[in-house]
């Protein structure tokens, strides 16, 4: 009986040494190289897996940042847009190269089409989704440029920054944006787009992607891009193009004038997160505390349209409160 | 009765409501201006080749094809062209479009305009493909695809069938079967035509077994012609489907993927077999079509014959008013058509019907959970399962979507017309098509 015990013993401790042997020899064999600065890059990266930066995940960026250090000498084509400059420095430091400072960007909604600019021409009935939507209608209000408001944006976004306002059927982005990138792709309009957060969070932009001929585009909606041209003349910085009656504000370019906000008919370039220019005590309508974002502003000028006020410069003021 | 054919796999009964069925075709006044989009083709939209101001004949070629899948477009009316501008189609998107103010009604030199029958055509199958592609001809069964296309028959492949579909499936609509009835003789000439084009020798009309006048008056029609056959059919939807009817007709099954030429068989409607006949033996364009205008609160639900680029609001006037009671108007019938966004799109060469639903009727009931009753699967026409596509759409995986042949899905709303729990499969299905399209472009395109 012992004997049994031990000839068993002898035998799976015998396989289990041979076994070792073999594989601390196929390990030593098929070894692969890894860097461990890919570690080191991908413990400072954010771990979101957002895919903002253009790779599958946090663990492909690592790589190829390791990559293009070793062999390019640079970062300057790569950006985590998630981390912003502050990862990227410290990827950098990993690497021991520089950067170049970026600014950060913010996903802005370019429509301002809301219940009350766009009203209800027609009512969709279906699944909520905008990609199927688009292929089926124009939109509610008649305009085929405008959001949808059915919120593929919504559910793309993984940072919880993009939310629907029920009162106006817009998407407001607060101040989780990352600038993934991942709402601009979810749009099936291009409404979205990333722009440069400004400084002071300060930025001008055009909130509206309608290319249709000015009395078209108005007969939609009131606050659309008419295609006049008054912004262009009126920048100093060549920073407004014109192409398909559609306005369009370089961010690089822009300094933050405000003039084509003043001479804008139709109330569509926005701009946020200015000093109001003349303060006005009779104003009602007082915006709310630490909203830094475009949809705020948004509505408060619809409940003016709403009221019947259309004066552009108050409601300039207005957009400029918060 | 008898064993009758149809397709086997799912299909539907909805309640026919054909309210107007016998009812003659009258004719449309000209309008005072119409709308004629460029776009009225499945494929490249067409090229104008008139311009701003220009003074039309009716009939005049004023936008030729854009591509090879592609068709002429004719001038409906006589006039002048006042405006070449993006207007708003059935959806309310803006498309490309001419809008031509009426003046008199004068037709273009060679026309023949009368309603002479003309029974012999000694044509050759190149001149009569000819004749159709200037004709600007294209599936009037609402599908659009363009005719001279689907007549030139590929290299390596040989037609055995021709098939006419006179079956109208949808509910409510009645245009094509009283097409038949009134222009029987011009179809069977059509019927001829297209089997010279197609070099076939064989026939076969099929028709649903709830259109008895039209059976018989079609089997007394060609009962001398030699090759065509009138076969009726059990009425089940969708069988006026392309692949659908060869199945019910032929017992060939078109394969996955593929256009029905791979089992021999081309399948036109008799509308296209009408506007045929039309552009071979008259040279007249298509520049008109029978179009049915019903609805339950309508006060006379009529088959109207209407120059293309006329406001549906003509047509729904001549009905008897625009009702109340309407929660919903659509473009062609209840089972496949597209709401449409105003009552001033114009009538394009794909609009088999007007229909005009009650509120009571126009809402979708609330959703509920799929209760796994697979009735979606036992409809499906196409053999494929509705409430797993619609599942994998709604939560994105589009590429699974695609292993499960969601591109096969013909759109007819069969699983979503039976579905209990009233879930709205086929617009996830839909969203599935044109994801999965979108994926396949950017594999091809790589």
């Amino acid at each position: 009986m012992d004997n049994v015990v031990f000839i068993s013993m002898l035998v799976l401790g015998a396989l289990g040494l041979v076994s070792a042997i073999i594989l601390y020899f196929v390990a030593r064999k098929f070894k692969v190289f890894e860097d461990p600065k890919i570690d080191e890059v991908e413990a400072v990266l954010p771990n979101a897996n957002c895919g903002g930066c253009g790779y599958p995940g946090c663990r492909p960026f690592a790589e190829v940042t390791t990559k293009k250090a070793k062999e390019d000498k640079s970062l300057d084509d790569l950006l985590c847009p998630v981390g912003g400059n502050d990862v990227m420095k410290m990827i950098a430091d990993i690497h021991g190269l520089s950067i170049q400072e970026r600014d950060p960007m913010i996903a802005v909604v370019r429509c301002n089409g809301t219940f009350a600019h766009s009203p209800e021409k027609v009512k969709f009935e279906g699944v909520t989704s905008c990609s199927f939507a688009d292929a089926l209608f124009a939109g509610e209000g008649g305009c085929q440029y405008g959001c949808l408001g059915l919120g593929d944006c919504v559910d793309a976004c993984g940072f919880d920054a993009i939310n629907m306002d029920a009162e106006t059927g817009l998407p407001v982005v607060n101040d989780k944006c990352t600038a993934c990138g991942a709402c601009v792709i979810a749009c099936p309009r291009d409404i979205i787009e990333l722009r440069e957060k400004g400084p002071k969070d300060k930025r001008i932009f055009v909130s509206c992607v309608n290319k249709d001929k000015g009395a078209t585009a108005i007969k939609n909606c009131d606050v659309a891009c008419i295609g006049c041209g008054k912004c262009e003349k009126v920048c100093e910085f060549d920073a407004i193009t014109i192409s398909n009656f559609l306005s369009y504000i370089d961010f690089d370019k822009c300094r933050l004038c405000r003039k084509c906000v003043e001479v804008c008919p139709t109330n569509s370039i926005w701009e946020v997160n200015f000093k109001p220019r003349k303060p006005r005590p009779e104003k009602a309508v007082k915006p709310k505390q630490n909203s830094v974002n475009v949809a705020t502003a948004t509505l408060i000028t619809s409940q003016k349209i709403v009221s019947g006020t259309k004066n552009t410069e108050r409601s300039n003021i207005d957009k400029s409160e918060n | 009765m008898g064993f009758l054919k149809t397709f086997v796999l799912g299909g539907i009964h909805p309640p026919e409501n054909k309210l107007s069925a016998g009812k003659p075709i009258r004719s449309l006044s000209v309008p005072v201006q119409v709308v004629v989009p460029m776009g009225q083709n499945l494929g490249a939209p067409s090229k104008p080749v008139v311009k701003r101001g220009d003074k039309v004949k009716t009939g005049q070629l004023i936008a030729e094809a854009g591509g090879f899948i592609s068709s002429n477009v004719h001038s409906p009316v006589s006039g002048t062209i006042f405006k070449i501008d993006n207007m708003m189609d059935a959806s309310g998107f803006r498309r490309p479009a001419f809008i031509i103010k009426v003046e008199g009604d004068e037709w273009m030199d060679g026309i023949d305009n009368t309603e002479t029958f003309v029974k012999d055509v000694t044509l050759s199958s190149e001149e009569i493909i000819a004749k159709v592609k200037n004709a600007g001809i294209v599936g009037m069964g609402g599908a659009t695809f363009p005719t001279h296309v689907k007549l030139m028959v590929p290299p390596g492949r040989n037609a055995e069938y021709l098939i006419i579909n006179g079956v109208e499936c949808e509910p409510y609509l009645t245009a094509d079967h009283q097409l038949m009835l009134e222009k029987g003789p011009e179809i069977v000439v059509g019927t001829k035509i297209l089997m010279k084009a197609l070099k076939v020798n064989r026939a076969v009309i099929g028709i649903e077994n709830n259109k008895p006048d039209a059976i018989k008056l079609m089997r007394d029609l060609t009962a001398e012609e030699e090759g065509i056959v009138v076969q009726p059919l059990k009425v089940k939807y969708p069988q006026g489907g392309e692949k659908q009817l060869i199945k019910a007709v032929t017992n060939r099954e078109v394969p996955s993927g593929k256009l029905p030429i791979e089992v021999g068989c081309v399948v036109q409607n008799v509308g296209t077999a009408f506007a045929v006949y039309e552009a071979v033996t008259k040279n007249k364009p298509l520049i008109e079509r029978v179009v049915t205008v019903t609805g339950k609160a309508l006060e006379n639900p009529s088959n109207l014959r209407v120059r293309i680029g006329t406001p549906v609001r003509a047509l729904v006037d001549e009905a008897g008013g625009f009702p109340d009671d309407t929660g919903k108007i659509i473009g062609g019938g209840p089972m496949m058509g597209k709401a449409l966004a105003t009552l001033d799109v114009p009538v394009v060469k794909g609009t088999s019907g007007i229909l005009l639903q009650r509120e009571e009727a126009a809402h979708r009931p609330v959703e509920g959970p799929c209760i796994r009753c697979s009735k979606c699967t036992q409809v499906c026409p196409m053999g494929l399962e509705p409430f797993l596509l619609s599942r994998l759409a709604r939560v994105g995986n589009y590429e699974a979507a695609e292993g499960e042949g969601v591109m096969d899905c013909i759109e007819c709303g069969s699983c979503q017309y039976t579905c209990p729990a009233k879930i709205p499969l086929l617009d996830y299905l839909r969203l599935g098509k044109n994801k999965v399209g979108v994926l396949i472009r950017a594999r091809t395109k790589r």
